[in-house]
């Protein structure tokens, strides 16, 4: 029965809008000629070119890009000068130490802010959407904040780390995270020792990253994890084990028995049913659906299903993938519309989408802070709620007012972006519906516009307030009203949707 | 509940006659909007006979496990300096050793004091306006911080439904949400307000609550106001993500002009610089302006202390004092005291024990405040044992729920058994 619950989608249901909505939950959305050549791909292909990306060719990630020397840690010479210092009282010589530490953080600072908008190009530009949407959910997955950790070149370390593993072994991901710089400083197990544990990435790896809260595992596993976990550490920009300060003896964790380092605690974990289902259930709620109350019968039996296919692949993520985004279920009505977009997905999606100018890259990033989504700053190691708890009256203003930015160039007196004079040529979103003439009839081209940019059908009291408002201005479709259209549609409720 | 579900159409017009009724299937968006108008004045005594309606609760949230024993300092216990050798902050008259500081004193005969940053809240104890309440918690603590702030805003044990707040609100507001009573200030409402009907506004800056869109032309204002004001759309589904965008869109459209009114004022005091200052100094502004609002929550956080804290905590600790301090003194100058108490909490406290990082793991119970002239001032309760743990943590005195009952009964006389669904040991720290 689980199988059923993933059967296919006929391949001559996949239309324009299914092409749609594939384009926008599979990654960041794309023009109206990506997604008719997409729906003109038929399922099989279409679903291959966003999960197989390996063929499309992208700018690979260098090493390199960003600098790892900033916070590099002090040389054995440096450090001798710092206790000098400090035993002699040397206060000039300590003001100087910290007039130095502070430069370095406020570089760092900087380049910290340069990853963000690197990234975020990056999603804008790819043509791998679905390789950053899945670096995305990790980083929200196994969520590392750079506020604790201050080295922005381990957070660029992860952030590679995620977009390798994007679509490959769930598993193997899971043990490399745990030799991860970024997340052994973030969660405290540079500090584990057998002689005095540190308890937070036991725990955290348990609750948040594997099995869920509470499924399967007691007060004692996590003080058993966190003993197999000690010595996980790290030199510099490195995974180091440090045996001394491992604890070898034999462990009880979860119903077995060894003496596990933390590969081994691991494979206990990922050996219970609870990983697959709780794994299922977020990708569940990131692609298919996140809407609030309790699963319906059916979300279950899909996720039940998800989760066999996961642990039958052993771990591998594309067969999943595949299989979610060519399955009936994840294009029927109700999946149409049910997830609200993140920020990012917003506005990296507007862009797409719309084709409109990027603007600035800081003014993206800023926005996608005042929303609640600053990338590498996640709020805790829980990441983001999603779903409903991206929205508040406040939020929704700052979501409109990103899109009027986008559209137009204005900006709040408020924010600290610049604004930007750059025109947004609108037009050929409307290029299809051109009559021999070159124009576009208005109330054609509306009704398309609102349909192309709202994941489920306009209301036609929606169509009603558009079209009363456009035909006051006049009877052409031209580039400033389209610009004016959109400015409406996107401040609508249900632009927020995907 | 069913009926509570749809606040924003065919209710309303039940409620408030058969004439908006009728006329509202055929210009439905118009008629909503003067029938929400209608609704939000009527709100503006929510609680009906009985009910002081201009009280008001602020909820201070410390997020991150607050270290309840380097808060309130308990010096008379020679454990405390066994458990913490570095970190355990001296007695006060005491020399202090190496970084710790010296407590300021707070109760000599029970041997506490406060840590020396809190100069903010020593002078509000001094002026009979804090209580303290010690060793607040719950049973079968949960040591992660997000299940046990979801144990905290929910007030169950499960961490699971509706905040408590929004369900204080459910109660009161017969099926109908109240605009604006009650508003978060920062990025993201806390589950605490969230009921199955009241929803609360939140925002971070009042000046970024409004839509750019209206500058480029002023042709676009209408179309804009009678899309986000029309509310949830015919063959919308209540329940769905559609429906809940709309009744938000509404909501913001409902707050924002007053709102941003409100905060532009200048404070009649001054105010330190800080995040939550800043928080609280918005709370006032909006007292002043006199809203509706009977609940505001405001946040700090930075308390996930667990390597080298006794700067950080420090510095938090003193941002979060001065600033209570400093909303004190406006609420004065305002003439405002008598209305509102304030509430400091934090997911949990931290392990008794300090860890090899100079830093401390989470644990369980910690010490409460309550400030405001119309609580009982002093500390309230004893002092956790630092012998008789629980797997190395304290072991609570005070049940929160109960706190909380005893302000929903006696500050916003409201019944904390229904809304709590059970009772609790209560406290006593509002004045009768």
């Amino acid at each position: 029965m689980f199988e059923d619950a993933l059967k296919p989608l006929p391949e001559k249901a996949f239309d324009y809008s299914a092409a749609v909505h594939l384009l926008n939950r599979a990654g960041f959305g794309g023009t109206p000629s990506q997604a008719r050549a997409l729906a003109d791909m038929g399922l099989n292909k279409a679903v291959d070119r966003l999960v197989k990306y390996e063929s499309q060719p992208v700018e690979p990630v260098k090493a390199d890009l960003f600098d790892n020397s900033i916070m590099s840690p002090q040389t054995d010479e440096q450090r001798e000068a710092a206790r000098k210092a400090r035993q002699n009282n040397d206060e000039e010589a300590l003001a100087a130490l910290q007039r130095e530490r502070n430069r370095k953080q406020a570089e760092d600072r900087k380049q910290i802010a340069e990853l963000q908008k690197w990234w975020i190009k990056r999603m804008i530009e790819t043509p791998r959407p679905l390789e950053e949407k899945m670096t995305l959910f990790f980083h929200g997955h196994f969520a590392t904040g750079y506020r604790t950790i201050e080295d922005s070149f381990h957070m660029y370390q992860q952030n590679q780390l995620f977009r390798k593993f994007a679509t490959g072994n769930f598993a193997q991901l899971a043990h490399r995270i745990i030799r991860d710089p970024a997340m052994i400083k973030y969660l405290d197990n540079d500090e584990n020792q057998k002689s005095k544990p540190n308890e937070n990435l036991a725990r955290e790896l348990m609750e948040l990253f594997t099995l869920g809260e509470g499924r399967g595992y007691t007060e004692d596993d996590i003080k058993a994890g966190a003993l197999a976990l000690t010595g996980y550490t790290f030199k510099d920009d490195t995974f180091y084990f440090n045996n001394n300060n491992h604890d070898t003896s034999t462990k009880n964790i979860m119903g077995k028995s060894g003496q596990f380092d933390g590969d081994g605690f691991l494979d206990v974990i990922l050996a219970r049913n609870e990983c697959a289902e709780f794994m299922a259930g977020k990708l569940f709620r990131f692609f298919v659906n996140d809407s609030s109350g309790d699963l319906s019968k059916e979300q279950k039996a899909f996720i039940l299903a998800m989760a066999n296919k996961l642990r039958a692949s052993k771990y591998e993520l594309k067969p999943l993938l595949d299989a979610v985004f060519s399955s009936a279920y994840f294009y029927s009505a109700q999946n149409r519309g049910a997830i609200i977009k993140s920020p990012i997905q917003l506005t990296v999606q507007a862009v797409r989408s719309l084709r409109t100018p990027v603007r600035e890259l800081s003014a993206l990033a800023s926005a996608t802070d005042l929303m609640g989504q600053n990338v590498f700053f996640p709020p805790n190691v829980k990441g983001w709620d999603g779903g409903r708890s991206w929205i508040n009256t406040s939020t929704l203003f700052i979501r409109q007012n990103v899109l009027v930015y986008l559209l137009t160039g204005r900006k709040p007196d408020m924010y600290e972006w610049q604004a930007s004079d750059i025109p947004f040529d609108a037009t050929h979103l409307v290029d299809h519906l051109r009559q021999p003439d070159g124009s576009v009839d208005m109330a054609s081209g509306i009704e398309y516009l609102l349909r192309f940019n709202l994941a489920q059908s306009p209301s036609p009291l929606r169509l009603q307030q558009v079209m009363t408002f456009a035909k006051s201005r006049g009877e052409r479709l031209d580039n400033d009203r389209i610009i004016a259209v959109l400015a409406l549609t996107t401040a609508m409720p249900e632009y927020q949707l995907c | 509940m069913s009926e509570h579900n749809n606040p924003y159409s065919r209710r309303l017009f039940i409620r408030h006659g058969v004439a908006l009724a009728s006329m509202a299937t055929t210009i439905p968006q118009f008629i909503q909007n003067s029938a929400l108008g209608m609704v939000a004045q009527l709100a503006g005594n929510p609680g009906g006979a009985g009910i002081p309606q201009d009280r008001i609760l602020v909820v201070v949230q410390l997020g991150g496990g607050n270290d309840g024993l380097n808060t309130v300092i308990p010096f008379g216990m020679s454990e405390y300096y066994n458990a913490r050798p570095t970190i355990g902050i001296s007695a006060p008259n005491a020399t202090a050793k190496g970084q710790t500081g010296v407590a300021l004193m707070l109760d000599q005969q029970r041997g506490l004091g406060l840590n020396p940053s809190l100069k903010g809240l020593k002078s509000l104890y001094d002026d009979g306006k804090l209580a303290v309440l010690q060793g607040v918690g719950y049973p079968n603590p949960n040591r992660s911080h997000f299940t046990s702030m979801d144990i905290w805003q929910t007030a169950t044990t499960g961490a699971k439904g509706n905040g408590w707040i929004g369900r204080y609100f459910d109660n009161t507001c017969n099926g109908t949400p109240i605009p604006e009573g009650s508003i978060s200030i920062g990025r993201t409402a806390p589950l605490a307000l969230n009921g199955q009907v009241q929803k609360p506004i939140s925002f971070e800056s009042a000046e970024l609550f409004r839509w750019l869109g209206k500058d480029l032309h002023k042709s676009l204002d209408d179309p804009y106001q009678q899309i986000n004001r029309a509310g949830i759309v015919p063959e919308t589904t209540q329940t769905s993500q559609a429906a809940f965008l709309m009744r938000t869109a509404l909501d913001a459209q409902l707050g924002s002009d007053r709102i941003r009114a409100a905060v532009g004022k200048p404070s009649l005091t001054t105010w330190p610089q800080s995040e939550i200052a800043n928080q609280l100094r918005i709370v006032s502004a909006l007292i002043r302006d006199g809203m509706p609002t009977r609940v505001y929550y405001v946040s700090q956080g930075g308390y996930d202390t667990h390597g080298g804290q006794l700067g950080s905590h420090g510095r938090a600790l003193q941002q979060v004092g001065d600033a209570l301090a400093a909303f004190q003194k406006e609420l004065v100058a305002q003439h405002a005291e008598d209305r509102v108490i304030s509430m400091v909490f934090s997911e949990f406290g931290r392990r008794v024990k300090q860890n090899a990082s100079g830093g401390t793991d989470h644990g369980t119970a910690a010490p409460m405040f309550v400030i405001g002239s119309k609580v009982k001032a002093g500390v309230h309760g004893d002092h956790p044992s630092l012998t008789d743990l629980d797997q190395g943590d304290l072991k609570f005195k005070q049940d929160f729920r109960g706190v909380y009952a005893n302000i929903l009964d006696e500050w916003l006389n409201a019944p904390s058994a229904k809304i709590l669904g059970g009772t609790f040991a209560k406290s006593s720290i509002i004045k009768a």
